[in-house]
């Protein structure tokens, strides 16, 4: 068997996540206007600056040009068919885990997320989101008393409308680009965490988001405020059904650092990717942007990206206070026929900022993987420092790796560092471990794992399993 | 242990015949040397042994321990005892000589049914073998051959026969680029590892190994075929008059081109 052949088969290891959970759903119309906007509104029993946000976003989406400017070619969303709020008829807020619909808790299970408190992985407080709601929010009372609020986002606008108000769209604005303002408008659930003044988050938070109806689109919402002298590490994880039809998945998630404060957030993207001519698979059009408000205040991204059909995505950091650090760790594996369009901006503003920019991407198959970043050194930030690495790694003959840094410096104190690599995993570094008694399974796997160390050392101890395992699965498969 | 047999060998898709008719046995306890010029598929046997696939065999049979391995895969060839020492040992960035070593161990251990050795107990079997080849405890730590120079490259490949202690070792040029010191040091390796249950076959340029490690048998390899064999005194006789007497001895037997 041809290396190349081997490695594909290896790569192309069927999609364990893609099973459908049958579920009950309520009637809500198809397409987009603004009724539709403000009956989101209303189901969620929303205040009225709540309904505002939603239809001047609304509305301003309206006037918005759908982008193209990057590298990948699909079939645009067909916005008025989509169903933009999908919600199980059981109740979706719950009191006690007993509530949770029994299907709905069987789908986590065979994710591997428990709910189940007593079983939790030590320290780790879930919130999941299926489709379009939260189900179910663990720990929250021990949080409670540390000060720390993790709740859902439709909680936090009844429970603490002053820090909604007050924060959300302050990263990013209702404006900034046609998908954050599509998400302004409708989204439907997502997290919420404020961390008080002086607190280390007593645990790691995560969120599970699963997408299951075949029709709806998830627009969740993430906002993150860490006060003063504050630290909190938060993963996301993401998984869908196999469907034909294209699913988009537009995310808009806002951080925001005072003095001193630390917010560490960390995704595993493992949406649907689509099969090998390129059928369904999820949009993952996000718009992720973390403020560093405060003084030496730091927000760093790990991202491991192995999902989606379709992925635009450059989580940012707005380097405002003096001293501040950026940081955006990232491994992007594309196959088959996916396309991912992915990396940072880092803007620095204030003096003295650092950012770091560490991307990996793996390209396997027919798929095509771009590194797309932006360091920007304002006048005012004097000796503003970034250092990127791009590394791309090629497996086989028939995919792409491309790297589009842009650079801007206003500031001749400013120091910008680049460096990019590529290289093809080839039949000899293969040959090598296998004439050490390795499979050829483990062979790819230990190389791309060493590839990608500097990224997944950063991901939080907890979940460097899962990564781990889920590069095995993406890598792994029958050989011969 | 090892016999090859009227063994002919072609880069596969190419055509080109590289191996045109390799006989040669070796036994329990031997060593033997392979010499030749460049070009003449002294290495292309090495990896053909260790089962390269980039190498086809068109024809002959290779046996170990009485039985075909020509449709084993380069990592059963490895369970079996196998060893291959690089002539360019393949760097592996971000992964550890440590994480290699004890997954190689632990796999070939579990392949023969012996005991899997755990991180701590690895780590002691290791400290053992690292005097072996005089290395440095710090080298565990450090990506497999990234940044290593060519004389660490081809220590770190004897330090590895030594942790995986194979059967029968193929040491595909391990003396070039190597100085006289470091030469010393891993011939001293190698002559400690080898022992009256396994083989050795060093595959080489130049005499000079062989004055550190003293061959059963020596091979002289030209245009695909070996010409000529013999005893330790071969390799002396061709350090004087080099290879063009045999090449002439080839040609006139109108097979080598």
């Amino acid at each position: 068997m041809s290396e190349t052949k081997a490695l594909e088969s290896m790569i192309g290891e069927e999609y364990k996540y893609g099973f459908t959970t049958d579920v009950e759903y309520e009637d809500f119309p198809k397409g987009i206007n603004e009724d539709v906007v403000r009956l989101i509104s209303e189901k969620k029993d929303e205040p009225e600056w709540m309904t505002e946000f939603r239809l001047k976003a609304y509305r301003a989406w309206t006037e918005m040009e759908e982008p193209s400017w990057f590298n990948a070619t699909y079939e645009k969303p067909k916005f008025d068919k989509l169903q933009y709020y999908s919600a199980p008829k059981n109740k979706p807020k719950l009191n006690s885990l007993d509530e949770v619909d029994p299907n709905i808790r069987e789908t986590y299970e065979k994710l591997g997320i428990p709910l189940d408190e007593q079983k939790m992985l030590a320290g780790v407080a879930v919130d999941a989101v299926f489709d379009s709601v939260s189900i179910f929010t663990t720990f929250k009372e021990k949080l409670a008393e540390a000060g720390v609020i993790f709740c859902s986002i439709s909680e936090a606008v009844h429970e603490h409308p002053e820090l909604v108000k007050k924060y959300m769209g302050s990263v990013v604005p209702v404006r900034d680009n046609f998908y954050a303002a599509l998400n302004s408008a409708v989204f439907s659930d997502g997290s919420f965490c404020y961390v008080p003044k002086d607190t280390i988050c007593p645990m790691e938070l995560s969120t599970y988001f699963r997408i299951n109806n075949m029709n709806s689109g998830q627009f969740e919402r993430t906002l993150i405020i860490a006060e003063e002298n504050s630290h909190v590490s938060y993963l996301e994880g993401c998984t869908a059904p196999m469907y034909d039809e294209h699913q988009l998945h537009a995310a808009v998630v806002e951080l925001i650092a005072m003095d001193n404060a630390e917010i560490k957030y960390s995704t595993i993207q493992n949406w649907y990717s689509g099969d090998e001519d390129g059928r369904g698979g999820i949009y993952n059009f996000v718009t992720k942007r973390g403020a560093c408000r405060g003084k030496s205040s730091k927000i760093s991204w790990t991202q491991l990206e192995t999902g989606s059909a379709v992925t635009l995505k450059y989580p940012s950091v707005i380097l405002q206070g003096d001293n501040s650090v950026g940081e955006f760790f990232s491994v992007a594996v594309t196959n088959k026929r996916q396309q991912a369009d992915t990396g940072t901006k880092m803007i620095h503003l204030g003096k003295n900022t650092k950012s770091t920019i560490i991307s990996k991407g793996i390209s396997a198959g027919n798929s095509n993987n771009s590194y797309r970043g932006q360091v920007k050194i304002s006048k005012k930030a004097d000796n503003a420092r970034n250092y990127s690495q791009c590394d791309s790694m090629l497996i086989g003959q028939t995919c792409g790796a491309h790297t589009f840094p842009y650079i801007e410096s206003a500031n001749p104190t400013g120091k910008v560092e680049h460096e990019a690599t590529t290289s093809r995993v080839g039949e000899e570094q293969i040959f090598y471990l296998q004439q050490r008694g390795l499979s050829e399974d483990d062979a790819i796997s230990l190389i791309v794992n060493g590839f990608c160390k500097e990224v997944l050392k950063e991901l939080p101890m907890e979940f460097a399993v899962e990564a781990n395992k889920l590069l095995g699965i993406k890598l792994e498969g029958s050989v011969g | 242990m090892l016999e090859i047999k009227d063994l002919h060998v072609e880069v596969e898709g190419e055509g080109i015949e590289i191996l045109k008719g390799v006989n040669l046995t070796v036994n329990k306890g031997e060593i033997h040397a392979i010499m030749g010029p460049n070009g003449s598929g002294k290495s292309t046997l090495a990896k053909i042994v260790a089962g390269h696939p980039e190498y086809e065999v068109s024809k002959g049979d290779i046996l170990y321990n009485g039985e075909s391995i020509l449709e084993l895969d380069p990592d059963e060839r490895a369970h079996a005892g196998v060893f291959l020492a690089f002539q360019y040992p393949v760097e592996v960035p971000g992964v550890t000589n440590n994480t290699l070593l004890r997954e190689s161990y632990n796999t070939i251990a579990a392949s023969r049914g012996r005991e899997e050795l755990d991180p701590l107990e690895f780590d002691d079997y290791l400290r053992d073998k690292l005097e072996l080849v005089d290395m440095n405890p710090d080298f565990l730590e450090r990506s497999v051959n990234a940044g290593f120079s060519g004389g660490e490259k081809k220590r770190n490949e004897i330090f590895q026969m030594a942790v995986l202690e194979p059967t029968l070792s193929l040491l595909d040029e391990t003396d070039s680029g190597l100085d006289i010191d470091a030469l010393r040091i891993v011939a001293d390796g190698i002559n400690k590892l080898h022992g009256e249950d396994d083989a050795v076959v060093l595959i080489t340029h130049y005499q000079r190994l062989l004055n550190y490690i003293v061959p059963d048998h020596v091979h002289v390899m030209i245009g695909g075929k070996i010409v000529k064999s013999g005893g330790k005194e071969l390799a002396i006789e061709l350090e004087e008059k080099g290879y063009d007497w045999l090449e002439t001895h080839a040609t006139v037997n109108g097979e080598a081109k």
